[in-house]
């Protein structure tokens, strides 16, 4: 089993915080397709078109019948563990500070041989299940994991090292109005995390949350304003220095598009919380958790946006929220370039209509915040880029995928006849 | 020496291929001028520096002009952005016949059968087969960073042990299936420094005991710190002509009996047990008209001692898996039944990148002409040399494989 992670003494603010390091960042261009599926925790490789052999590593063309087509595709992660190692030094800075570090050889089921990071209750020479998530450089990695669970296994520090796991780690919630902030503050608590600050805005108005939030014991209410950057650097100034994860649940939503509104009044609403307001919480609470990345068991670990599915195509009757949503993710795509050289993740939640007044004429299905709040849970656990809550969104990024501009035509036939 | 295995007949490809010719022989070609510069730790001087010494002293030592010089070949990791084309015009040759090896650890063997076919061909009437790398206070660090895709892909993200991770992954497999112990591999490396207590350009310098090896500093299990090379800079070189030629120039030279490499062998192997030789061997010792037993001196590619275990094997001196056995019979020094890398070899001599590949050839040439000095194996005449060179992801892929004998000056 895995040793228990203890809760991190109070930090002394004489010493030095580590500088972030990283594993080395250098792939192939093939390689990225790895990390492309780590992104969304799914473990494939590249399986020959031609004639079936699964490839590792990444290659260009295939092994056997020297094929170029090879498309990277789900498959077992089943093998065996032939050998080991525990390396306990490095000329890479980022594993010279872990050491010692485990790894193995793996023979997989599908047939190729994996070099991988070996979880410390894999037995030697075992079967094991392998999995695929981002390490600190954003690159996707293979983890040796045993069959079966075993106690406390998520705190074994190979495998923490690669997930935004909760535990211990104190969140800020930015946005403490959405019936989300305490259903996601009750979600973070049972995984661990040890303090939810949950930011309000325009204080002088009655929360409906409020009774909800303050019933939760680690939480504690502060006030902010994403369309304020007074206020954002305010609280940055107060608390940044302790926000580990950072879940910005803000957002503005009015239906409509250029031609059912009469001016941009709402546009810039939308653009002023969705847009700017994640730029705003970027530029006053980004520096601080990039330079504490390595800041032990509650280092700063994960930014988390909460997205409309739509931001990838617009919604019928939702453009210039739509519009908003597709702003804020081209932002938190740059952002997670600029994040990345620290080895902060940076998580795209994207959701379905939610169950709320604005969605009430949408038919279901429809997100609810318990939902929501066990994907982002889940996401964190499992350190991901990309998480796709809801039958709706999934639904939309597969038809994306299989061609984006018939479901551009898709999504805005029949608009004219209602939203 | 003993423990010899009949040298087989007609060579079987295990891999499937089949040889369809026999190998034509390399008669006529001599091996002189072997070129050991001393190596350092480090080195403030360039890769091109020390090709140039390594050279300049082979030259010297045949008493030949550089624009004399027809047929270059060089091995080498820390040349960047030069190649082969680069040094031409660097140290002023003009040759008819030039090669880039980028072997590693194998590089020695390959690079001399070109040079010997170049020359039997009379594509070259003589080449200079030069390996030297320099080593920088950061540059062993950024020569792993850029050493293979393969490995950028998919072994360095994984803890970044370099080459000591990988070699340590096989030891661990191999201590598991064939029983080999720490204290088996230690009997390897004692008695390198003990040979390369005799060679005054070895590195390494104090005596190692086998309590030292075991209570060594761990590096990656099961790997300590008497099983790794120490990077160094340094060079290595030797001259390819014919026997004529060597005669018309007084210099004692050696003959190739056989020389065999081979490339990715195996690969359906789920981690490496064993090397490409396996394929070839029984070819090597049926061009050579030999047997282990006839063999007085063997260099195996040392990088890390269960290396040379799998050579030990696969060049037919024991069978697979009972390497361990065999060092623990006999006597690996100068001096004993079973002279093995008599100048200290990587693991005490110290690792010149490139040159790596070259220490057993030019210590073999040195040896099988008389010319080896303070290591010098008795009565000398038959030596065998193997490489093994490049981790492009989890195991060597290049192995080559030669049988020298002192030629008749």
């Amino acid at each position: 089993m895995s040793t228990p992670l203890q809760p991190p003494p109070k930090k002394n603010p004489q010493n030095r915080t580590l500088s972030p390091t990283r594993p080395p960042e250098a792939r192939s261009r093939a390689a990225l397709g790895l990390t492309a599926a780590a992104a969304e925790g799914r473990f494939a490789l590249q399986v020959c078109a031609a004639c079936g052999s699964v490839q590792y590593p990444p290659r260009d063309a295939c092994s056997t019948c020297l094929s170029v087509n090879l498309p990277w595709r789900d498959i077992d992660p089943h093998g065996d563990l032939l050998a080991e190692t525990t390396v306990r030094t490095s000329t890479n800075l980022y594993f010279r500070e872990r050491a010692p570090w485990r790894l193995g050889s793996v023979k997989l089921n599908a047939g190729p041989v994996i070099l991988c990071h070996v979880h410390g209750d894999v037995a030697p020479r075992s079967p094991v299940r392998l999995i695929n998530r981002l390490d600190r450089a954003g690159q996707g990695v293979l983890f040796a994991l045993p069959l079966d669970r075993s106690p406390n296994m998520e705190d074994d520090p190979q495998l923490r090292a690669l997930t935004s796991d909760p535990k211990h780690r104190r969140v800020l919630i930015t946005e403490g109005r959405s019936d989300l902030a305490p259903v996601l503050a009750k979600a973070l608590v049972t995984a661990g995390a040890s303090t939810i600050f949950v930011g309000v805005s325009e204080t002088w108005r009655p929360n409906p949350q409020q009774q909800a939030l303050s019933e939760i014991a680690q939480v504690e209410i502060l006030p902010l304003d994403v369309t304020d950057a007074s206020s954002t650097r305010e609280l940055a100034g107060e608390i940044g220095g302790k926000v580990d994860i950072l879940i910005n649940t803000a957002r503005f939503i009015r239906p409509g598009s250029a031609l059912t509104r009469a001016d941009t009044a709402f546009a810039q609403q939308e653009m002023d919380v969705n847009y700017l307001g994640l730029m705003r919480l970027a530029q006053s609470f980004g520096p601080g958790m990039c330079a504490r990345t390595a800041d032990g068991v509650n280092a700063a670990t994960a930014w988390v946006n909460i997205l409309s599915a739509h931001a990838l195509m617009p919604a019928p009757g939702f453009g210039s929220f739509s519009a908003s949503q597709a702003a804020a993710l081209s932002l938190s795509q740059s952002l997670r370039g600029e994040f990345r050289g620290a080895g902060l993740r940076l998580m795209n939640v994207f959701t379905g209509p939610t169950e709320d007044d604005w969605h009430q004429p949408l038919p279901p299905p429809k997100v609810l915040p318990r939902g929501l709040a066990r994907s982002i849970v889940a996401g964190l656990h499992d350190g991901l880029e990309d998480v796709y809550c809801g039958d709706v969104a999934q639904d939309l990024i597969a038809r994306m995928r299989r061609d984006p501009k018939v479901l551009e035509r898709e999504m805005t036939m029949g608009a004219a006849d209602g939203l | 020496m003993s423990d010899s295995r009949a040298a087989g007949g007609q060579a079987v490809d295990q891999n499937g291929g089949g040889i369809s010719r026999p190998q034509q022989s390399y008669e006529g070609v001599a091996l002189v001028a072997p070129t050991s510069i001393p190596y350092q730790r480090y080195s403030i001087e360039t890769a091109h520096w020390w090709i140039a010494r390594a050279l300049g002293t082979a030259l010297r030592t045949a008493g030949m002009k550089p624009a004399e010089l027809d047929g270059f070949s060089v091995s080498s990791f820390t040349l960047f952005p030069d190649t082969a084309v680069g040094l031409t015009q660097h140290l002023g040759l003009t040759p008819r016949w030039l090669d880039h090896i980028p072997m590693g650890g194998a590089s020695g063997v390959i690079s001399l059968r070109k040079a010997a076919r170049a020359v039997q061909a009379g594509d070259a009437d003589i080449v200079a087969c030069v390996a030297g790398d320099t080593n920088h206070i950061d540059s062993f660090r950024s020569l792993l960073s850029s050493f293979s895709r393969f490995a950028m892909d998919a072994s360095y993200p994984y803890g970044y042990g370099g080459p000591n991770a990988n070699f340590a992954l096989l030891t661990d497999r191999y201590m598991h299936e064939y029983g080999a112990t720490r204290e088996d591999f230690g009997r390897i490396c004692v008695a390198q420094r003990h040979n390369a207590l005799n060679n005054p350009g070895a590195v390494m310098k104090k005596p190692l005991t086998l309590e030292q090896y075991l209570d060594a500093r761990p590096i990656a299990d099961p790997i300590a710190l008497f099983d790794c090379v120490m990077p160094c800079a340094g060079a290595e070189a030797f001259l390819v002509m014919t026997v004529e030629e060597a005669q018309r120039r007084n210099l004692p030279f050696a003959t190739i009996s056989g020389a065999i490499e081979r490339h990715n062998a195996h690969a359906s192997d789920p981690i490496q047990l064993r090397g490409g030789w396996t394929i070839d061997i029984d070819d090597l010792w049926s061009q050579a008209g030999c047997a282990p037993a006839d063999i007085d001196l063997l260099q195996t590619y040392d990088d890390y001692p269960v290396i040379s275990m799998m050579q030990i094997e696969d060049l037919g001196f024991c069978a697979k898996g009972t390497a361990a056995q065999f060092v623990r019979d006999h006597d690996l020094t100068v001096t004993g039944d079973f002279p093995h890398n008599t100048s200290g070899g990587q693991l005490s001599g110290g690792q010149a990148g490139a040159a790596g590949g070259f220490i057993g050839l030019v210590e073999a040439i040195r040896q099988v002409t008389g010319q080896a000095g303070p290591t010098q194996v008795a009565g000398a005449s038959r030596a065998m040399v193997s490489g093994f060179g490049m981790i492009n992801y989890d195991r060597g892929v290049c192995s080559s494989a030669a049988i020298l004998q002192g030629g008749q000056a």
